[in-house]
């Protein structure tokens, strides 16, 4: 888009340390550039290695599957199940939340709204991303537990759908971004030749615009899923985190993230405690990893289709 | 190495989730910034050598906040800070490697005997007294519960009020998370050794939030440090006895301990300076601000 330099001076003035300043700096881009990649690694490694001490002790299957949570205790009991599944009830209330609220809005920024609108929108979004994750938690414990508790006329408002609702709330920029981007990636000429075919703004939307955004959108959702299963400070602050087996999203649940935060500071360093708290970790890195890694090839499988 | 322990959790949370790690942070600079304005004038300034201790999780907050504050006055005293347990602390005096124990236990007979077969003099110092009063929300019309009846309800045998007097509503059970001194104190007193914590507990992250959802919730029940009781909640007496500062110090309320160091000998040098710093104002000072009773 740039115009092209109209003086030939640059190239004259190049002179040879100014070649070598270019030949670090080059050198320090491309190792920024590597530097993603190595940290990535290393935290994959650090889990691992930290978590060895656990698997060799308390045994993978043991952990996956036991449902009673008592690290303290002794021997300690470290069944993570209930961490796991506290973590998907809070997560699958937060998608109920977010995909149709930031679909939705995603919409109506790319589709509806004129340019004024969508500027304001897009900036409002931005500083709703920027909001700190216990911000979200100090409205959520003054506002959201008491209103949870008398809406369903619960025992307790610290339940799964209260931690849901927050993380959905939370997630919602991060889907509206990319649901909105993979909107505008669609080219005109298909909403126009809609529009030739006597097709209203409406039936373009939902009957061309958004099939064809529809990987984008996926990817969108998943991106937003992986913000909500990795969210700490909310969830620890509204679910209650007992660890039970919930039978409802209408129960308290301990989530693998809140978990991990709430027993690292007093762990003895190296025991076994600490070793399982890795695992948590390893598993959670996991989940997100691969929610991730799906959300990118779903995005990159999108850019091919309308690349020209 | 108490930059050691702080660094290492500090960075393996870092890498998982760095909001919490920017909390810790935040949390952390204030504490070590206000001390350093008031040292240098202090006469003590001459004392010099390093102080071992280990022992009680319970002890591992009070006693860092003790050490870190003690070292601020004292720059050439170096005092070390470990957990592990009673157990751990008390066998590490025993075997010479640690100038003082923490526990939150009498010493055992046994502990003694296996001192005194080692030539060793172990003298206790009682330096703080953990106290645990029972909250309830001020609406609730349960007055007292007794030890077992307490006990039940949090190993979750018994889920409603009305089986203990009051009305018939499920009972909601807080409980600090398992990483405080606290949960393993009442765990200890109140729910049993070989006994679990209900499953259906919630474990709150702070003794605030465990307040803040007594107060809104009128089935709640929880516990917490006497240090933080308020006027906002109603303290269920335990036994007959109402949870306060002289109930615990007089031994009469029996959700409550002393807090031991236990040293070879009488303490002399600066084991001796640091002890009575402890049990002087500035030491009971922090033994409240971490929710603890000072001594009478």
């Amino acid at each position: 888009m740039t115009t092209p330099p109209t003086h030939s001076g640059r190239r004259l003035g190049r002179t040879t340390t100014r070649r070598a300043a270019e030949a670090v700096v080059r050198a320090i881009i491309y190792l920024c550039g590597w530097m993603a990649i190595i940290i990535l690694a290393a935290i994959a490694v650090f889990l691992m290695w930290n978590s060895f001490r656990a698997v060799n002790e308390a045994g993978l299957f043991t952990m996956l599957s036991g449902t009673a949570w008592y690290p303290t205790s002794s021997p300690g009991k470290f069944g993570m199940l209930p961490l796991i599944v506290g973590s998907l009830f809070v997560t699958g209330v937060a998608l109920a939340v977010c995909v149709p609220v930031g679909v939705a809005a995603a919409v109506f920024i790319s589709e509806f709204s004129g340019r004024l609108v969508k500027e304001v929108m897009k900036s409002i979004i931005e500083f709703m991303a920027a909001v700190p994750s216990v911000v979200y938690g100090l409205i959520g414990v003054a506002v959201l537990i008491p209103f949870v508790k008398d809406a369903f006329s619960l025992t307790s408002g610290m339940t799964a759908v209260t931690g849901g609702i927050v993380l959905g709330i939370m997630s919602i920029p991060t889907v509206i971004s990319i649901s909105e981007d993979a909107l505008h990636a669609v080219p005109e000429e298909l909403r126009q030749g809609s529009a030739a075919l006597g097709n209203t703004r409406w039936q373009t939307t939902f009957k061309v615009t958004l099939p064809a955004a529809s990987s984008g959108i996926f990817a969108a959702v998943m991106l937003g899923l992986g913000r909500a299963i990795g969210e700490t400070m909310a969830v620890l602050m509204l679910t209650g985190n007992a660890a039970v087996m919930p039978a409802s999203v209408f129960e308290s649940v301990r989530t693998m993230t809140g978990t991990i935060a709430a027993e690292m500071g007093e762990v003895v360093q190296g025991g076994l405690h600490y070793s399982v708290l890795f695992a948590v970790g390893l598993v959670l890195f996991t989940i997100t990893f691969g929610i991730n890694l799906v959300a990118d090839l779903v995005l990159e499988r999108q850019r091919k289709r309308w690349r020209r | 190495m108490n930059l050691k322990k702080f660094v290492a959790p500090g960075l393996a949370v870092l890498l998982l989730m760095s909001t919490v790690a920017f909390a810790g942070c935040a949390a952390e600079e204030p504490a070590a910034e206000t001390p350093v304005e008031t040292p240098a004038e202090e006469p003590a300034a001459e004392l010099e050598g390093t102080i071992d201790v280990q022992g009680s999780d319970t002890m591992l907050n009070i006693g860092t906040a003790w050490s870190e504050a003690f070292m601020d006055e004292n720059p050439m005293v170096e005092v070390s800070i470990q957990g592990g347990g009673s157990g751990t602390g008390i066998a590490a005096l025993l075997n010479g490697t640690v100038d003082f124990a923490h526990s939150s236990r009498d010493i055992k007979d046994e502990e003694l005997a296996a001192g005194e077969e080692k030539g060793m003099d172990i003298v206790e110092h009682k330096v703080a007294i953990d106290g645990i009063a029972v909250i309830v929300n001020p609406a609730n019309g349960v007055e007292a519960l007794t030890m077992e009846q307490l006990g039940a309800i949090y190993r979750g045998e018994v889920t409603n009020w009305k089986d203990v007097g009051g009305v018939d509503k499920p009972i909601v059970l807080l409980s600090r998370d398992s990483s405080s001194g606290t949960y393993e104190f009442f765990k200890e007193a109140v729910v049993g050794d070989d006994a679990e914590y209900a499953a259906a507990a919630k474990l709150l992250p702070s003794t605030q939030a465990i307040v803040d959802e007594v107060v809104a919730n009128d089935a709640g029940i929880g516990y917490i440090g006497l240090g933080y009781l308020t006027e906002d909640v109603k303290v269920v007496a335990i036994d007959g006895v109402k949870a306060s500062v002289p109930a615990a110090a007089d031994g009469s309320y029996p959700i409550s301990r002393y807090l031991y160091m236990y040293s070879d000998g009488e303490p002399a040098g600066i084991m001796a300076a640091y002890l009575e710093w402890i049990l002087g104002a500035e030491g009971q000072q922090l033994v409240v601000d971490e929710g603890f009773v000072p001594l009478p």
